[in-house]
């Protein structure tokens, strides 16, 4: 499968056939089903997709906080190397929150109530660095500086509902940061805030990027804030990679049908300014169940261009340019295109 | 244009209970003082964040709660203080549609009788021979299969949902729709479709809408008019196109520059407001935006600013800011930003 | 947009693309099966719980027919018999057999069981609907309730009995009293918040009159969490009507009752255990069963349940 190398020498984390599927009471949900990728230490990569297309039970299952039963994952998950699917439960903690951490869609629900900011900051640095109460507290203090909360010696003292929702984030923000790991999972992070304080957050998450050199995997439905921050964009359907590229080429050349009607039923803001009253495309349809199992291309149900081929044959992933493959059989490549 | 809603001077305070027979120690002002008018055929936006109280504003000419000030004119006759038994036909006139698809649809009712509702309430079919075929056009109107009126709710996508909550508003034949919140729960492949439903039913029929968004880019695609709220008060009313292409308040424009735009490596002027908005309960004086507005200067911490139109601004566009009273060369919001957006 | 020209369709076969590979079942396949056999594969909790329970009906409707003889005959002279072929379950200490008194016995449980779930919730549900919606009255009944609810509803019903003539209907009035609270106080919360609802606003804005509201829009679903609570206040029915005979403020001592087997085999629990083993496990059964059903209705009919996954 050709499938854009790491740029040099081993990925940080490198999915593999990735299948995540869940016993219900009517069937098996195939929420992910087949999904590889690779993440550069360092880099920021978009996952996006709409509601169901496994893009949050992806993120779930690289840290195994997948329940299984009723899920189960099959495949390969590297990190650094090591198949996090072979490592034992204890080994598996060691990593959560230490080398790879977790940034959550509810700020306040992924927080504990009852315990201060500082203690839940202090709480994985004494769990995995040994640090003694009083250190902790100082790094919490630190992070709290880091993420931008003003008067950091007196919120480390506060709880959780002493702070707004933005605050509530940046300590999220500070929890996940505070062993600096090399992996940031961040899911939906910004999705809950409103947009005044989303562009607040975005601002600091661009900013820790160079700061912290962590790498990011950022899930999100929204492309506005994948154009933002992410360097390359793997974008899911139906359990599906349908399509992955840098930021750049996907935004202005996409390959898959779905992200062009993607692309395509967003609404610009400043259309007005143009004098153009255009309608929004739609997608018609509905994403299709993932209790059956569907032979051909995953979105032969809604593409505009959808032949028998399609229903019969699922296209492969298949380089259409440098660095951009996509999974349609009607998706030319570079050299035709330019012909 | 004919007005068929006016609103004037709006308030609705909640009152906070506390204590063994729940006295009352204070006031959440979610609105305080709103004024603003729609005509006939007409799509107002009502933007703003979550808190600004631009729900309540909708919940408030839909008359659910009763009002604490001001008064509501739908086409001439006042009904905010109107008993409930002469108000009842009126409420024909208005109808909504929430943003939850799962919560706005009543679990255990079929479509059918979730459409029937309104109709029989209003008494606008005859038999139920006319009421069943009444059902079955709203369900071609709202893009629906006929046949799914014997369903029940759960057995319907988030986006068919919300085509049925539609269908139910406009059962009553409203002249005024109000829409709070209605395509933000929705995916946007879904979400298209709906917008796209809602204006093509707006040029049909003729309806008015009140859409309460905090989504700029939808209201822009949407919208004739848009009102910005912010902690309980209008901050500028503008045109559409005047709006977008030249914010007349501080605060439009920290909301326009932070939409994130699908267009990576835009370069785009960004004003990143500082903290968070103040709370409802205790609303700061003067100005309430000036605790986080990058131009306040003194006046804004004592006087209130109120809408008027800038010298600099086109006809119908209002805003309540203090830096318009400036001389032309001292106010950084007189000439216009321009594109919003500059692609790479 | 560039995109119409990225998407040209030449003539592919299926030989000239090139598929992507055929992932694995990870899972064995589920079979989806409909109807009532499916509905119990789907809930073990509601199936073991609601065929114990039938069990236990069938064994108090059919009591005459399962070779028992009448509860109350008296036989001095074969007092205390151990379990035996004879006796299945022995005689208690008036050669009464404890087999046919046991089984008798299902009767008042179950009659009390369900009679007190479904008069508390009958009257715990217009309770909860006033205090619900109408303002000024809610301070007053739940303060009311809140009173009641502070003293243990055993208590309670041990003192309503004391002002009482035991009788199984006294015993189902004075638990049915005790566990009004409960009901009442949960439908209120449900109450409240089915307000809030949007559709409930939208039935409002379409012109809904409000006993319309309440019959079509707040009833229908209180009556999920009704059930969950009615099937837990059934349990605690029985065994609070278990402790106020075994107390012998309860049903009179003529009429056989698990409690009041128990009670009467009290005596002789260090040499003849079985007087009171066999009730006790007819009760733990029967309390489990019900318990099971329980927990099994409050999974299936919870829709944040029912749409995970």
């Amino acid at each position: 499968m050709a499938l854009p190398g790491p740029r040099s020498g081993q990925p940080l984390l490198e999915v593999e056939n990735l299948q995540t599927h869940f016993r219900t009471k009517d069937g098996v949900n195939r929420a992910v089903d087949g999904v590889s990728f690779h993440v550069n230490a360092g880099e920021t990569v978009a996952i996006v997709g709409e509601s169901g297309c496994g893009k949050s039970v992806t993120s779930m299952s690289i840290l195994r906080l997948i329940p299984e039963p009723p899920g189960k994952i099959a495949g390969a998950i590297r990190f650094q190397g090591k198949d996090l699917l072979k490592l034992s439960d204890r080994e598996m903690r060691q990593i959560r929150g230490n080398e790879i951490s977790m940034i959550f869609q509810e700020p306040m629900t992924s927080l504990n109530p009852v315990l201060t900011v500082g203690r839940q900051i202090g709480e994985t640095l004494r769990l995995h660095q040994g640090l003694s109460a009083r250190e902790a507290e100082q790094k919490a203090i630190e992070m709290l500086t880091l993420v931008g909360i003003p008067e950091p010696a007196r919120r480390v003292r506060e709880y959780p509902h002493q702070l707004s929702g933005g605050m509530r984030q940046r300590v999220m923000i500070a929890i996940a940061l505070a062993c600096n790991p090399k992996l940031l999972i961040a899911d939906e992070p910004t999705t809950a805030l409103d947009v005044t304080i989303q562009a607040q957050i975005l601002e600091l998450m661009r900013d820790l990027k160079h700061r912290v050199g962590a790498a990011i995997v950022l899930i999100t439905h929204d492309l506005g804030v994948v154009a933002e921050v992410a360097e390359r964009v793997i974008v899911m359907y139906a359990g599906r990679k349908v399509e992955e590229a840098e930021v750049g080429p996907l935004f202005r050349t996409p390959r898959h049908p779905y992200t062009q009607g993607l692309l395509g039923s967003m609404p610009k803001l400043g259309s007005s300014l143009h004098g153009e009253e255009t309608r929004l495309a739609e997608i018609p349809g509905l994403v299709p169940s993932l209790k059956a199992k569907i032979p051909g291309c995953v979105f032969a149900t809604r593409c505009p261009h959808t032949t028998d081929l399609c229903r019969q044959v699922a296209p492969a992933l298949e380089e259409k340019a440098p660095g951009h493959v996509a999974a349609c059989h009607y998706a030319l490549k570079e050299e035709a295109l330019a012909a | 244009m004919t007005r068929l809603l006016e609103v004037s001077d709006l308030k609705k305070h909640f009152p906070i209970k506390a204590g063994f027979f729940g006295g009352t120690t204070g006031y959440v002002y979610a609105v305080d003082g709103v004024s603003f008018g729609i005509d006939k055929g007409e799509t107002l936006s009502l933007v703003g964040e979550s808190g600004c109280g631009k729900s309540t504003v909708g919940k408030a000419i839909l008359r659910l709660f009763d009002i604490t000030a001001g008064q509501v004119v739908l086409d001439g006759k006042r009904i905010d203080d109107m008993p409930a038994g002469s108000l009842r036909p009126l409420r024909r006139r208005v109808q909504v549609v929430f943003q939850d698809p799962f919560s706005s649809l009543n679990p255990r009712m079929k479509v059918k009788d979730i459409l029937a509702e309104p109709i029989r309430n209003f008494g606008l079919a005859k038999d139920s021979k006319e009421l069943d075929e009444r059902v079955a056009k709203l369900m071609d109107t709202v893009r629906l299969p006929r046949d799914a009126v014997n369903r029940w709710p759960h057995e319907f996508s988030g986006g068919q949902r919300q085509r049925i909550g539609i269908a139910r508003a406009l059962a009553a034949e409203p002249d005024l729709i109000v829409c709070d919140e209605a395509v933000s729960a929705l995916d946007v492949s879904v979400k298209a479709q709906i917008v796209n439903l809602l204006q093509d039913l707006q040029a049909e029929l003729g309806l008015a809408l009140l859409f309460i968004s905090h989504d700029l880019a939808i209201v822009e695609h949407m919208t004739h008019r848009v009102a910005v709220m912010y902690l309980g008060k209008i901050v500028e009313v503008a045109p559409k196109r005047s709006l977008f292409a030249a914010p007349k308040h501080p605060y439009t424009q920290a909301l326009l520059s932070a939409v994130p735009v699908p267009e990576p490596g835009a370069s785009r002027q960004r004003i990143i407001l500082k903290g968070d908005v103040p709370s409802p309960i205790n609303p700061p004086k003067g100005c309430r935006f000036h605790t986080r507005c990058p131009y306040a200067f003194d006046r804004c911490r004592v006087e209130e600013p109120k809408l008027a139109q800038p010298s600099t601004a086109g006809a119908g566009h209002v805003a309540a800011c203090h830096l318009h009273s400036l001389p032309e060369a001292e106010n950084p919001l007189a000439a216009a930003v321009g594109e919003l957006v500059v692609p790479a | 947009m560039a995109s119409a020209t990225v998407l040209a369709r030449p003539e592919l076969t299926r030989e000239s693309v090139s598929a992507a590979p055929q992932m694995p079942d990870v899972l064995p396949p589920v079979k989806a099966r409909k109807g009532f056999i499916g509905f119990l594969r789907r809930n073990p909790t509601i199936a073991v719980g609601g065929g114990l329970l039938l069990i236990m009906l069938a064994i108090a409707v059919f009591a005459p027919l399962l070779w028992t003889v009448d509860p109350t005959a008296l036989a001095p002279a074969r007092r205390t018999r151990e379990p035996s072929a004879m006796y299945w379950f022995g005689t208690d200490m008036l050669g009464r057999d404890v087999y046919s008194r046991v089984l008798y016995g299902a009767r008042v449980s179950l009659l009390v069981g369900f009679s007190v779930a479904i008069l508390s919730s009958v009257i715990g549900l217009a309770i909860g609907m006033v205090s619900g919606f109408i303002r000024w009255a809610d301070s007053i009944v739940m303060r009311i309730m809140d009173g009641l609810m502070s003293i243990p509803p055993i208590l309670l019903a041990i003192a309503l009995m004391a002002l009482t003539r035991g009788s199984v209907q006294n015993v189902i009035i004075a638990i049915t009293i005790a566990e009004i609270p409960r009901v009442s106080r949960l439908v209120r919360g449900v109450v409240l918040s089915l307000r809030e609802q949007p559709y409930v606003d939208a039935a409002v804005a379409a012109g809904t009159r409000t006993p319309v509201i309440i019959w079509r829009h707040i009833l229908p679903n209180t009556l999920a969490p009704i059930t969950v609570q009615a099937t837990y206040i059934c349990a605690s029915a029985m065994i609070v009507e278990a402790i106020l005979s075994f107390i012998g403020a309860g049903t009179p001592p003529i009429i056989p009752s698990w409690g009041n087997i128990m009670a009467e085999g009290r005596a002789l629990w260090q040499v003849k255990p079985y007087i009171v083993f066999f009730p006790a496990i007819f009760l733990s059964i029967t309390v489990l069963a019900v318990n099971l059903l329980g927990d099994g209705l409050r999974d299936a009919l919870d829709p944040r349940m029912a749409k995970r996954l």
